[in-house]
């Protein structure tokens, strides 16, 4: 196999990962409206009633849309993931998984293809997220006007506006996170036999991962609510992508953060790749360890 | 009881090569001690009633499976070596349709030579040679949700083609097909060995889709009871035709099974 082979083969994954996608606006909108319910109604609720105390990667006081801007943006890439994990559950069950498993690549590399297009598909949420966000006055780092020009009998002005560079700061730390959670989707795909058996991950997964984490509260709050809570919320990966993400969006590294991430990657990534090879995991779990002689 | 009907000479190299193959599905037995080989220009049908472990081959030389005992080479490469990349010369039709509904049918033959290396232009001209031998040139742009089930069947053989296999595996691809289709499928498929010099292996439970010149092998109950070409293997029995050689190799038990 040559290196044109895989670059071919790492194309038409992803092309067609993405076709899926732009073919299911319903999915799209459903990404958006999701964390949007959240910063909308959830965080508006909040904002008067928890406040946020100086805490890194913030320099001042921060409303509470503010803090909790990042652990949608995990949220997102969570949820991906997990149609990601749906998304291989369906092909094994229409068959189209095992065009890709009989194809003369590595299965570690199909898979590593899999998991690049569903990254690439949630950083299109999250940036459509954030521009959203924006819009909605959320004090997230501001974009740049490089031109503008005001609009008669308009308190706003009318102009072009770029990006703040903190949004390329945050991408290494949102493939690296969709990653994880690209790879965890992939793992759990290995285990559900049904396509019905997915809403059983929505509740055992999703909601358990976003609510026991620093998505919501600090963990110093949740430190004094519920020592409990604290140490799930301490140990749970997702923390930990939110940290990642939110110091990134601030020019910062949460050093902790991006080694459980990597960790994490690390881990989901080989037990997946185990899973899906054809001389155990996946195959052999559906039938009895054969027996020789 | 192995009936062997008439063996290959100095003739051209195997595509495929099954060598002293068993499979467990724990204490059952699926495969026991299964060889033969597979040569090119020669359709061999793999004729079985259900459960004699015809899938589970399937899946052991497409490598969805390790065999854990024996050997299987493609074109003289093994997957125990080799790996993934002993399935380079493979094309592959699967009882199970295996398209992506929801993407036309270019689409879906677009990703699966991605897939397979082959660059957009060449892919878009193969695509199309290969839609027009299957007179599905006109259905390229459609939803493959849309086609009915003999169309999504070309389109799979379609693909399995796209990238010029030497050898091309075929799960039962007529079944639940209407008379003319599966007969059009069949034909098909036997010019395509014979003109574009391909091994075939073809599995299937009815007798009609076997030539009398084919290379034939019956299993049953996982093992390979008689082998060797068609017309051989029948006048071997004493049966007067394909049907009736099958059930004096396989006994009564799976009669229902198969049909004529």
């Amino acid at each position: 196999m040559t290196f044109t082979h895989y670059g071919r083969a790492f194309y038409g994954i992803v092309w067609r990962e993405m076709l899926r996608f732009m073919q299911q606006r319903e999915r799209f909108l459903a990404a958006l409206v999701r964390p949007l319910i959240w910063l909308i109604i959830f965080a508006a609720g909040f904002r008067a009633a928890l406040g946020i105390s100086i805490i890194p990667p913030y320099q001042t006081y921060i409303t509470y849309d503010v803090y909790i801007t990042p652990g949608l943006l995990a949220m997102i890439q969570l949820f991906q993931g997990m149609q990601s994990s749906l998304s291989m559950v369906y092909d094994r069950e229409m068959g189209s998984m095992r065009v890709l498993l009989t194809t003369p690549l590595p299965r570690w590399f199909l898979l590593l293809a899999r998991l690049f297009a569903s990254v690439i598909v949630s950083l299109f949420q999250v940036y459509a997220f954030l521009i959203v966000a924006q819009l909605l006055g959320v004090q997230l780092p501001a974009w740049h006007a490089i031109w503008t020009t005001p609009i008669p009998f308009w308190p706003h002005e009318f102009g072009l506006v770029i990006p703040p560079i903190e949004y390329l700061y945050v991408l290494p730390a949102l493939i690296l996170t969709g990653m994880m959670f690209g790879a965890l989707g992939m793992l759990l795909s290995s285990t559900i036999k049904q396509l019905e058996n997915f809403a059983g991950i929505m509740n055992f997964v999703i909601f358990p991962m976003f609510f026991a984490s620093s998505a919501l509260y600090p963990l110093w709050k949740l430190k004094e609510g519920s020592i409990w809570l604290y140490y799930i919320a301490f140990y749970n990966p997702f923390t930990w992508a939110v940290e990642l993400i939110r110091f990134a969006l601030y020019r910062e590294i949460n050093w902790t953060a991006l080694a459980v991430v990597a960790g994490c990657l690390f881990v989901f990534l080989l037990l997946s790749i185990w899973a899906y090879d054809p001389s155990r995991g996946i195959q052999q779990r559906k039938v009895a360890a054969p027996v020789t002689g | 009881m192995q009936k062997e009907a008439s063996g290959k000479g100095s003739g051209p190299a195997p595509v495929l090569t099954v060598k002293n193959v068993s499979y467990w599905y724990g204490a059952k037995r699926a495969l026991d001690d299964v060889s033969f080989e597979v040569y090119p220009g020669k359709v061999t049908a793999l004729l079985g009633p259900n459960g004699a472990g015809k899938t589970t081959l399937f899946s052991l030389i497409t490598r969805l499976f390790d065999a854990p005992t024996g050997r299987i080479e493609i074109c003289g490469k093994a997957a125990s070596e080799w790996g993934s990349r002993a399935l380079g010369p493979l094309g592959v039709v699967f009882q199970q349709p295996t398209l992506d509904l929801d993407l036309t049918v270019k689409q879906n033959l677009r990703y699966f030579a991605s897939l397979r290396g082959l660059a957009r232009k060449e892919a878009d001209e193969r695509m199309l040679r290969a839609l027009t031998a299957l007179d599905m040139e006109e259905r390229i742009h459609e939803r493959v949700r849309s086609l009915n089930g003999g169309h999504r069947r070309r389109v799979e053989i379609a693909r399995a083609l796209l990238h010029s296999p030497k050898l091309l595996l075929l799960d039962e691809p007529t079944i639940g097909l209407d008379v003319p289709t599966r007969s059009a499928i069949v034909n098909h498929v036997h010019d395509l060995a014979r003109t574009g010099n391909i091994g075939v292996l073809w599995a299937t439970h009815l007798f009609d889709e076997v030539e009398p010149d084919d290379d034939l092998l019956v299993l049953d109950r996982g093992r390979i009871v008689a082998r060797g070409v068609a017309k051989d293997v029948v006048a071997e029995t004493g049966a007067k035709d394909l049907g009736g050689a099958f059930k004096l190799l396989i006994g009564g038990a799976a009669e229902e099974d198969v049909a004529a």
